[in-house]
């Protein structure tokens, strides 16, 4: 009988808390849809009258368009995360599951390097970008995002914890490294590979300052850095624009966020700790 | 997050050795390669070359030809430059207000969240919220928020009187980034918390629960002691997390006003990028990583003496 009570004295501020959380988004959403004249009425407005919806087709069409650099991003996170699949399950499965000279030490090398923050690298790969002809492409955000030491990590987790009979049992039949590879073990890591894949989606697509530093043209920006086309030289916002753009950047990230909720709250919570 | 897997990892590993894994010759090294080689043109070879260029005397303008190498010069500079020592104080400040704040709001969240409460997946969703949105859609949306004129926040504290200037004042520019930091961090921090609350121990709540003890003796003797690693790891990715970061600031001030949130990565951004300083870039960016190794290997120890004290 208390229990049915004590559920709404924590649940009512709670939820007042995650009212005032929301605030944000729906400013956000409400000025989306506004005249700019309208965006700084006090005392504050929250739903649009009239709705502007040409905010959308602005930021949609014609050359103020974000859908170039909505098809960039998409561009880069799907490499991105394709190659990190790939690349770091590969390596995680050997570093757990195969033997061969070196890889202890090659392991260690790789313990050493994870907690490089890569905002240090940007320096040098800034220059080396510059000589290799890669500045200023999209190749710069994508080829480092392929190959990562984090990815190997998560995936040489899960093979570690996986046992070794399958394989002995595979080998007997006559099966070789990469078969016993692709039909035993990789098919019992999809659910860490999904939790890694919606990492580096996420990761991908809301980075912001690797491509500030590597890419300069605005016709190669990817989404983020395009939601800043709509300031202008005096760093005066349009508010419409900037809102009605950044609602559509959010987007696909929340719709991962609703589908796979419990595996993208799995994925950003438990990889780093377990 | 990255660090709490290696430590995971580095334990595993020890422990792992001799379990009949066959030998696999070559093989093994052949399925790492693609990988292997991705991580050494992109992550070693820059990691190694930030420490040579650390010790040179260049910029973009001299060309690779110009690059000199002037031993410890940079480092004296460092020591001496007013303009790094700001940036310093004012990255401590951000990081030891901000950091501290997060992770006792996300806590009390945390324990708040794990009772049964009406729609707790939604209130979970929600406060996870802020921390997968792109950070340019977020700094817009407050920078306007902030607006010290017209700015929603500024109506709501008008109730109170207050009118501050954030962006715009030297002296709440910084205030208003740690607000935006907090708001960002709690969700996450309290989402990380739920998981390990609800791998706290059982048996000890219905034991304390038999002899009769406070909540607050419960948390203190229960929780708080089972929640100590979690509360590490939070501490050392925010640290980290929070002295690192650049983007949000060279969107929303520029380091300003004046040099009012110009922190240390900002410095070192600026550095770099604006003014194609890159040795000096490069010594600034190794001092700080290892600033921010040492303060987090501090922390480390700091919990797991009181830690061992408690027990």
């Amino acid at each position: 009988m208390t229990s049915k009570y004590s559920k709404w004295i924590w649940g009512v501020p709670l939820w007042i808390l995650a009212i005032a959380f929301l605030a944000p988004f729906a400013w956000m959403i409400s000025t989306a849809l506004k005249a700019d004249v309208d965006a700084y009425k006090i005392p504050m407005q929250w739903i649009p009258d009239p709705f502007q919806w040409d905010n959308f087709s602005t930021v949609l069409s014609g050359a103020t368009s974000v859908l170039p650099a909505f098809g960039r991003s998409v561009f880069v996170a799907l490499l991105r995360v394709a190659g990190e699949l790939i690349t770091a399950t590969m390596a995680g499965y050997a570093f757990a599951r195969m033997s061969f000279k070196g890889r202890d030490k090659l392991f260690q090398l790789y313990l050493a390097t994870a907690i490089i923050p890569a905002q240090l690298l940007l320096v040098p790969r800034f220059i080396y970008f510059q000589k290799l002809g890669l500045y200023d492409t999209l190749w710069a955000l994508i080829l480092p995002g392929m190959f990562t030491v984090l990815g190997t990590f998560l995936m040489r987790q899960f093979f570690v914890s996986q046992p070794a009979e399958f394989a002995e049992a595979a080998r007997m039949d006559g099966a070789n490294e990469w078969r016993v590879f692709t039909r035993i073990y990789l098919p019992l890591a999809t659910p860490v590979m999904s939790a890694l894949g919606i990492l580096a989606f996420v990761w991908s697509w809301n980075d912001y300052e690797t491509p500030l530093v590597l890419i300069s043209n605005p016709d190669r920006y990817t989404l983020p850095l395009s939601l800043t086309n709509f300031v202008d030289e005096q760093g005066q916002i349009a508010p419409g624009l900037t809102m009605a753009a950044s609602v559509i950047s959010i987007v696909p990230v929340l719709i991962v966020f609703v589908v796979l909720q419990r595996r993208f709250i799995a994925a950003m919570t438990h990889t780093g700790i377990k | 997050m990255a660090t709490a897997t290696v430590v995971a990892a580095g334990t595993k590993a020890r422990t792992e050795q001799g379990s009949g894994i066959r030998p696999s010759g070559w093989i093994g090294f052949l399925f790492i390669a693609p990988n292997l080689l991705g991580v050494l043109a992109f992550t070693l070879i820059p990691l190694i070359s930030v420490v040579v260029l650390a010790f040179t005397d260049w910029n973009l303008v001299s060309g690779l030809g110009g690059i000199t190498f002037n031993g410890i010069d940079n480092f004296v500079a460092i020591a001496r430059d007013p303009g790094f020592w700001h940036a310093i104080g004012l990255t401590l400040v951000y990081v030891v207000v901000s950091v501290p704040l997060t992770v006792v709001l996300g806590l009390a969240l945390g324990i708040a969240l794990n009772r049964p409460l009406p729609g707790r997946a939604v209130l979970r969703a929600i406060f996870f919220l802020p921390y997968i949105v792109n950070v340019v859609a977020i700094g817009m949306t407050w920078l306007m928020l902030m607006n010290p004129k017209a700015g929603l926040v500024n109506q709501v504290l008008d109730a109170f009187g207050i009118q501050p200037g954030w962006f715009a004042s030297s002296h709440w520019a910084l205030p208003a980034l740690i607000v935006m930091a907090v708001w960002g961090g709690v969700g996450y921090c309290s989402l990380i918390y739920l998981s390990a609350l609800q791998d706290a121990p059982r048996q000890l709540y219905e034991a304390a629960d038999i002899d009769g003890a406070s909540a607050w003796s419960k948390f203190r003797v229960i929780t708080w002691p089972s929640l100590l690693p979690t509360t590490i790891f939070l501490l050392v990715t925010l640290i980290i997390g929070a002295s690192q970061g650049f983007g949000l600031i060279a969107l929303i001030t520029a380091g300003g006003p004046g040099d009012a949130t110009t922190t240390i990565s900002y410095y070192m951004y600026q550095t770099g990028f604006q003014f194609y300083r890159f040795g000096y870039a490069s010594a600034i960016g190794l001092v700080t990583f290892v600033g921010v190794l040492v303060l987090t290997l501090v922390t480390w120890r700091a919990q797991r003496g009181r830690a061992l004290n408690d027990q």
